[in-house]
């Protein structure tokens, strides 16, 4: 191991996860919100490549209310200027901590599962400690859930989100035209959008909750600082 | 409870700072920031070709295309047009050309066609798919003339939304771009008066808004900022939608 691995190890958190944690978690949540608000020009998601009315709709959305919204008070294009806007810091910080996680091993050492961490026994046992909240793993620095929570989030629902992005911006298609037919047309990728948008929100909540069972003030502080490796 | 206090009062300050800061004008330089970003993107990622929209099969177009903003231009005018069949209808074409034009719908249907089968999407987030047949904008600006510092094509509408004239206005780029079609046909028929009837722009790579109906003039100009609000189209100045809607 070289001698910028050792100083990386004594941290708990590097410093570019704990840069790229905080950007990402202010960029989800304002892309969210005033994503609310775009839902709120048209509350009907379609599956293919067109739709307009209820016909063709597969699901209608609630109207979400002002206070979950950016801007509190409708307006399509000062949520679009937000979208627009906070798509680049999403995007660009989700590519330079994949790169950089890749890097300094951080995702082949602590987020990848070992074979044997993947064993029935192994995932049972870790769903039964945390019914009894124990979060903390045998060996490594994740349990086996929290392995597939956020590789999954930072490997799948996040690069969905921004493909699906992309996918619906026309002038973008126009230069990739295979991002659209990808996710079988453009309003299959808004519905998609959709979809992974709540469940990236579902997984904040749950994450948060999970910070606030087990020591939040530890967690918060480590997160910031970089805390020490144990 | 006390936590949830200190939440709830987080949120809302985080909630009433992006109420103000949509009002800065370094929000409003960041915004226009990000546009040139996403512009700049969606051209470079192209590597060097011309960008083109999808365009799709006659099986794949939507059964009815619906029609937003101005459905109809309610004025005398129009509706003795619109009885004589648009036989009298002009398109001008003016500013910095060469020689400017008056156009007959016989003069554009006398113009080498374009049909293109494409995908509408309207900023709110639906889409329809329809056909499309008329001249290029390319060809019809070759006929006038483009002059040297003429940076932007301005379209010209019959219709008024809320008492101000519809317009709106594309770059260079846009205006000779393959796609970019003076449409006097949906789907094989003569537009529809919801659609835009006689005439209408198709510019592809950019949202509905952009894709001016009841097409009365096409000005070449340096500047979009003398126009109306200044901000180069009826949603941009009214709303602020974003001038560039290729995104």
């Amino acid at each position: 191991m070289t001698k910028l691995g050792k100083i990386k190890l004594t941290k708990r958190h590097a410093l570019s996860t704990r840069i790229w944690h905080w950007v990402n978690a202010i960029s989800v949540i304002i892309l969210f919100m005033s994503g609310l608000t775009i839902s709120n020009a048209h509350r009907r998601l379609y599956w293919g490549d067109w739709g307009f009315d209820s016909s063709q709709a597969w699901f209608v959305a609630p109207m979400f209310p002002g206070w979950a919204t950016i801007p509190t008070r409708y307006s399509l294009a000062i949520a679009r200027d937000y979208h627009v806007l906070f798509a680049l810091v999403f995007g660009f910080s989700l590519l330079a901590f994949m790169l950089t996680a890749l890097l300094n091993g951080h995702i082949y050492r602590d987020l990848f599962a070992r074979a044997r961490e993947w064993s029935p026994a192994n995932v049972w046992l870790d769903i039964k400690e945390h019914l009894k909240f124990n979060f903390e793993p045998v060996e490594g620095k994740y349990n086996i859930l929290q392995k597939i929570a956020y590789a999954g989030v930072v490997f799948v629902l996040l690069p969905l989100m921004v493909f699906t992005g992309m996918a619906m911006s026309p002038g973008m298609e126009a230069a990739w035209p295979w991002l659209g037919e990808m996710f079988g047309g453009r309003q299959s990728a808004r519905s998609i959008h959709f979809i992974c948008a709540f469940a990236l929100i579902t997984f904040l909540i749950v994450h948060v909750l999970l910070v606030l069972v087990s020591g939040p003030i530890r967690q918060l502080r480590d997160m910031i600082t970089g805390g020490r490796a144990e | 409870m006390k936590r949830r206090n200190v939440l709830v009062g987080a949120m809302a300050a985080f909630v009433s700072a992006c109420n103000e800061v949509s009002e800065t004008s370094v929000f409003r330089n960041l915004v226009d920031g990000a546009q040139s970003w996403h512009r700049g993107l969606h051209r470079a990622l192209g590597f060097g070709r011309i960008t083109m929209a999808p365009e799709y099969k006659a099986s794949e177009i939507s059964p009815f295309f619906r029609g937003n903003g101005s459905r109809d231009v309610d004025t005398d005018a129009y509706r003795k047009a619109e009885a004589e069949g648009f036989a009298n209808w002009r398109l001008s074409v003016t500013g910095l050309v060469d020689k400017e034009l008056s156009l007959s719908l016989e003069d554009i249907r006398a113009l080498p066609q374009r049909t293109q089968i494409t995908r509408h999407d309207c900023v709110e987030g639906w889409s329809a798919i329809g056909e499309w047949t008329g001249p290029q904008l390319s060809h019809v600006l070759e006929a006038a003339g483009v002059k040297e510092g003429a940076r932007f094509a301005v379209f010209r509408c019959a219709d008024t939304l809320g008492g101000s004239e519809y317009y709106e206005s594309v770059d260079l780029d846009d205006a000779y771009h393959p796609q970019t079609i003076i449409a006097h046909e949906l789907n094989g028929e003569p537009l529809p008066v919801i659609n835009g009837a006689p005439l209408r722009m198709r510019i592809e790579r950019q949202l509905g808004y952009k894709h001016a109906k009841y097409l009365t003039g096409i000005e070449l100009v340096d500047s979009l900022t003398p126009i109306a609000g200044g901000k180069g189209g009826y949603w941009e100045d009214r709303a602020g939608y974003q001038w560039y809607a290729g995104i």
